[in-house]
């Protein structure tokens, strides 16, 4: 089968969904590859990379839809694209399900079955797919670069011949894929990074990556399904609400990330916490294409308020780093066709019993799939009951109690051992007691040597008390004298393997230390 | 030489035996320990051939030049990977021996109880012939008999012992070396009341040593000795690979038992001690091992797994696959590198390759270290053994107890061939068969990438949710191959 993908039409798109990268491993897949001319011009993929990936390079948009069988796009559709799908095509990009009922329903009429690369179900195993989460990864590192280039002071705090420069702090809300990286970004760049997300599970992670959680003190799990975020109580946001109204005048740079699944952003940075800022701070807004969390976004713009400071509503953060983005994407949508090709034979395979492929298919065969049904298996775990962390003077107990017992258990091994002793020496001869005596010494000084042999030693320690097991040699030398013939015999064969034990486990214990060197 | 001489030669060779198992303690003092071991030996041979009681010494210098040619070509023909296999085979000819020497010794007695026979007929003559007559005598003479049949009674219960450890030994090895070397199916074989069977094994043999008590003579001992036998087999047989280093340290033990149970048989305090000291050592070393795989000694002893309760928990997620390149270039980039390695580096011969890669890593300035595991490989110390043989240094190649605090704030973790050892479900999972088992923490490194043959799971059979992890990338193929992949990629 083949694959196609064309030049994006969006305005100001930068990205390719197929990289020469991409498409060689697609065609070890079993497909044939082709790109309209000049797809990945804007991506720094020139025609030419692809020719020599072994791509096919057609004229016209309309000729790659005649051509291939997939489609794969970065953004989803337009009308005229729409128009050009015939029957039993498939198409691969994002598509907004929830937003584009319209588009649904001309992809249904034309009989394309369409995978939404925006529905790929959030479990470990669909990761490799996950477009959103390397988008929004591109889109929080981009965030920071934007600010950082509408500030205008360093990040990091430095102390100069010509005076001293204070951190910038960053206010990063929301910390999804965009909002960690976003961290991530600003903190090695020299930033104070506090960071604030309505699920308290996240914590961690925020300080993970070495920025500060603000904690807000409120009895609310903020966490919908899938690992994203739920609306929240009107009280929870009043309280929100109040924490950032806080944090406005202390901070110099807001970057907010918050989005819930299938709404709109909601307003988090009202227009007096924009007030409260100082002159020259910046606010990059990564949920302008939703509306924005702040109140003053402009979609696809950057605006100054009043009071100076600067708000940033591009919604096309991951185009402006096209080569980035589109070898990310690719690769998710290879991933995508991966699993839709167990065979790799170039025949895709759309099994509704697989959760990720189910979950990504809005039409199918003339039919909306929009909404799929909940996920088999719910990908997330529990977070962990924490175990209480004990005191110095509970574990002081504990060891002092776990001492005793060891002696409790010492003193009744001794007694018992002690009885055994005393029955053993009332019914045994003298004889063998005298031998008993020697035994019992033995095995108290082999337990005491033995403990002390060194871990890494432990296979020579084998091998040593191997060869010197082959000292029941001495028994079979007591023997061959004497006794007939066949006893003589079995003694004979015993020597002869008791030696073969001596010689072999002396020489392999020498062998193998020689070995331990000191670097 | 004078039997005093000889005893005097026994103390010295037994003070030479403690001073080589002592001497073992650290690397340096372990090459001269060795060499207190062979004169130990040397002595207590000589001390005995010189001895009043030998006297065929043709017999005994043919065979002791074969053995000792045996046993030169195999200590030098053997791999370092192949040592577990060795000493399992070296345990079964001290079992082999023992069970010889005790029936020798049913055949013809000792000597002080050959003459302790003859006096008891003697005095049972005596008493017919006294009749009433000696009525004076006739309480200390009872005594003196009394006496004597106890030391018959307990010469006796020796060579029953004797052949019954000596011939479990003989047969547990022999399976052990087959498991071992892969010419017997490791995993463990689970007959149908296999406890059963085992209990009436013991119990037949408690019958047939009250039999040979009663004077059934090799009519008890022949029969005791099959069961004996085929007990050995089945015991090993039920226990599964995983397991076999706490088999081979149990073997071992189990051989010094039987030399100890031969120097009760012919009266010989040295054959006691050195056999007393091998199977308590043999004993700590499975305790060890046990220990650091959190199993009731027990019940790695009666075999197969015990205690999986439930369903084991449900791994989400797929193993994502990674080429050299990239493992490379991960290694590249890191700081601080740790590696497992585990049974597959043995399997794969990559011990060298390992340490070159390890060296042009620690050549680059990066700080690569070595994690072990207790029971990594297939026998105590097994890594320990190959990576000396491939010249990593020993100061390096860290315990599990040393090195696992370490392992998040290391950038790259490489596990080559080990899979059970670094198995999170011991920590994650409560219905694990190796629930509670401590392991190298390997997963909270930055990456983890695993050097594996296929996608199959370890020798115990247990799923890993370590390959799932996000930051794992399994690196597939023979270990050798992989490392050598790598080689060429950094330099």
């Amino acid at each position: 089968m083949k694959i196609g993908a064309p030049k994006e039409i969006f305005a100001g798109e930068a990205r390719v969904a197929m990289t020469p990268q991409s498409a060689t491993v697609l065609q070890k897949l079993g497909y044939e590859c082709v790109v309209e001319t000049g797809a990945g011009a804007a991506a720094n993929f020139s025609d030419a990379d692809y020719r020599e990936a072994g791509v096919k390079v057609v004229k016209t948009a309309a000729a790659l839809w005649k051509a291939v069988d997939i489609v794969i796009k970065v953004r989803a559709p337009e009308p005229i694209e729409v128009k050009r799908f015939t029957k039993g095509q498939a198409l691969i990009s994002f598509i907004w399900p929830a937003q584009s009922a319209e588009l649904l329903e001309s992809l249904k009429e034309k009989g394309v079955v369409a995978l939404a690369m925006d529905m790929v179900p959030r479990i470990s195993r669909a990761q490799k797919m996950d477009a959103l989460s390397s988008m929004a990864n591109i889109g929080g590192y981009r965030a920071v670069v934007e600010a950082a280039n509408n500030f205008g002071r360093f990040f990091t705090g430095q102390i100069t011949a010509a005076g001293k420069v204070p951190p910038a702090k960053v206010l990063v809300i929301g910390a999804g894929v965009a909002g960690l990286a976003a961290i991530g970004a600003a903190q090695s760049m020299g930033a104070i990074v506090r960071a604030f997300d309505v699920r308290p599970e996240v914590a961690e992670q925020i300080e993970s990556m070495g920025a500060e959680f603000l904690f807000l003190d409120f009895e609310e799990d903020g966490s919908g399904s899938g690992g994203y975020a739920a609306v929240s109580s009107p009280e929870f946001r009043e309280k929100q609400l109040e924490l950032f109204r806080a944090q406005a005048p202390e901070v110099d740079i807001v970057i907010t990330t918050a989005l819930i699944p299938g709404r709109d952003a909601p307003k988090l940075w009202l227009e007096d916490m924009v007030a409260a800022m100082k002159p020259g701070s910046v606010i990059v807004d990564l949920a302008a294409e939703k509306g924005g969390n702040c109140d003053l976004t402009v979609p696809d713009e950057k605006i100054v308020s009043k009071n100076g400071v600067t708000v940033i509503g591009y919604t096309d953060f991951p185009s402006k780093m096209a080569t980035q983005s589109s070898t990310l994407y690719a690769n998710n949508v290879r991933h995508m066709l991966d699993d839709l090709t167990p065979e790799k034979d170039g025949n895709p395979v759309f099994d509704m019993e697989d959760d990720v492929i189910r979950g990504a298919m809005v039409t199918n065969a003339g039919e909306i799939t929009f909404p799929p049904p909940p996920l088999k298996v719910q990908a997330i775990a529990k977070p962990p009951v924490k175990t209480v962390e004990k005191t110095p003077a509970e574990k002081k107990a504990d060891e002092l109690a776990a001492m005793r017992a060891a002696g409790a258990q010492q003193t009744k091994l001794l007694v018992v051992g002690g009885i055994v002793m005393a029955v053993l020496g009332l019914y045994a001869p003298a004889s063998f007691m005298q031998h008993f005596i020697v035994f019992v010494l033995a095995v108290f000084i082999g337990f005491q040597v033995i403990w002390n042999v060194s871990h890494a030693l432990h296979t020579p320690l084998m091998a040593i008390t191997n060869a010197i097991s082959g000292i029941i040699i001495i028994g079979a030398l007591l023997q061959v004298s004497g006794g007939g013939w066949f006893v003589s015999l079995l003694a004979g064969i015993s020597v002869l393997i008791a030696s073969i034990n001596i010689v072999g486990g002396f020489m392999v214990t020498r062998r193998m230390l020689a070995m331990f060197q000191k670097s | 030489m004078s039997f005093g001489l000889v005893q005097a030669s026994y103390v010295a060779a037994s003070i030479l035996f403690i001073l080589a198992l002592g001497g073992l303690s650290n690397q340096e003092k372990a090459k001269r320990a060795v060499w207190y071991g062979i004169i130990g030996m040397g002595i207590a041979v000589v001390a005995t051939v010189l001895g009043p009681q030998v006297q065929s010494y043709w017999l005994l210098i043919i065979m002791v030049a074969i053995g000792a040619v045996g046993g030169t070509i195999v200590a030098q023909r053997v791999e370092m990977t192949g040592m577990p296999e060795l000493v399992a085979a070296l345990h079964s000819f001290v079992g082999l021996a023992a069970v010889f020497i005790g029936i020798n010794s049913q055949i013809s007695p000792p000597p002080e109880i050959a003459g302790i026979i003859q006096a008891m007929d003697l005095m049972a003559a005596n008493a017919d012939m006294a009749g009433g007559v000696a009525a004076v005598l006739g309480a200390e003479m009872a005594q003196q008999m009394s006496e004597f049949g106890a030391l018959i009674i307990i010469h006796e219960i020796e060579i029953f012992l004797g052949v019954f450890i000596g011939a479990i030994t003989f047969t547990g090895s022999i399976v052990a070396f087959g498991k071992l070397s892969g010419r017997l199916d490791g995993k463990a074989l689970i007959l149908p009341m296999r406890h059963t069977w085992n209990i009436i094994g013991v119990v037949a043999t408690f019958i047939l040593l009250i039999l040979f008590l009663n004077g059934a003579g090799m009519w008890a001992l022949i029969p005791m000795l099959l069961i004996a036998l085929a007990i050995g087999a089945h015991l090993v047989l039920a226990i599964g690979g995983a397991d076999m280093p706490v088999v081979v340290s149990m073997l071992n033990s189990y051989s010094g038992w039987a030399a100890a149970a031969t120097g009760f048989l012919l009266g010989n305090d040295l054959l006691i001690v050195t056999g007393a000291l091998v199977g308590s050592s043999g004993a700590i070393l499975s305790y060890i091992m046990c220990q650091a795989m959190n199993r009731q000694f027990l019940s790695v002893i009666l075999g197969g797994f015990g205690g999986q309760n439930g369903p084991a928990m449900e791994i989400d997620g797929e193993q994502i696959a990674i080429e050299a390149d990239g493992v490379a270039a991960a290694l590249e980039e890191a700081d601080s590198v740790i590696i497992v390695p585990g049974y597959g580096m043995a399997v794969a011969q990559a011990q060298q390759s390992v340490s070159e890669l390890t060296r042009r890593l620690r050549a680059a300035g990066k700080e690569v270290r070595f994690g072990i595991h207790p029971v990594a490989g297939r026998l105590p110390g097994h890594m320990n053994v190959l990576l000396a043989e491939a010249k990593v240094p020993y100061d390096y190649v860290l315990e599990m107890d040393e090195i696992n605090e370490d392992f998040p704030d290391t950038d790259v973790v490489i596990v080559i061939g080990s899979n059970d050892i670094v198995n999170p479900a011991a920590q994650e999972d409560p219905n694990s068969p190796i629930a509670g088992m401590p392991v190298l923490e390997v997963w909270k490194a930055k990456q983890v990438f695993v050097s594996k043959r296929g996608q199959g799971t370890g020798y115990s059979g247990i799923e890993n949710p370590l390959f799932f992890k996000e930051n794992t990338r399994m690196f597939y193929g023979d270990a050798k191959d992989s490392v050598d992949a790598l080689l060429q990629r950094i330099s």
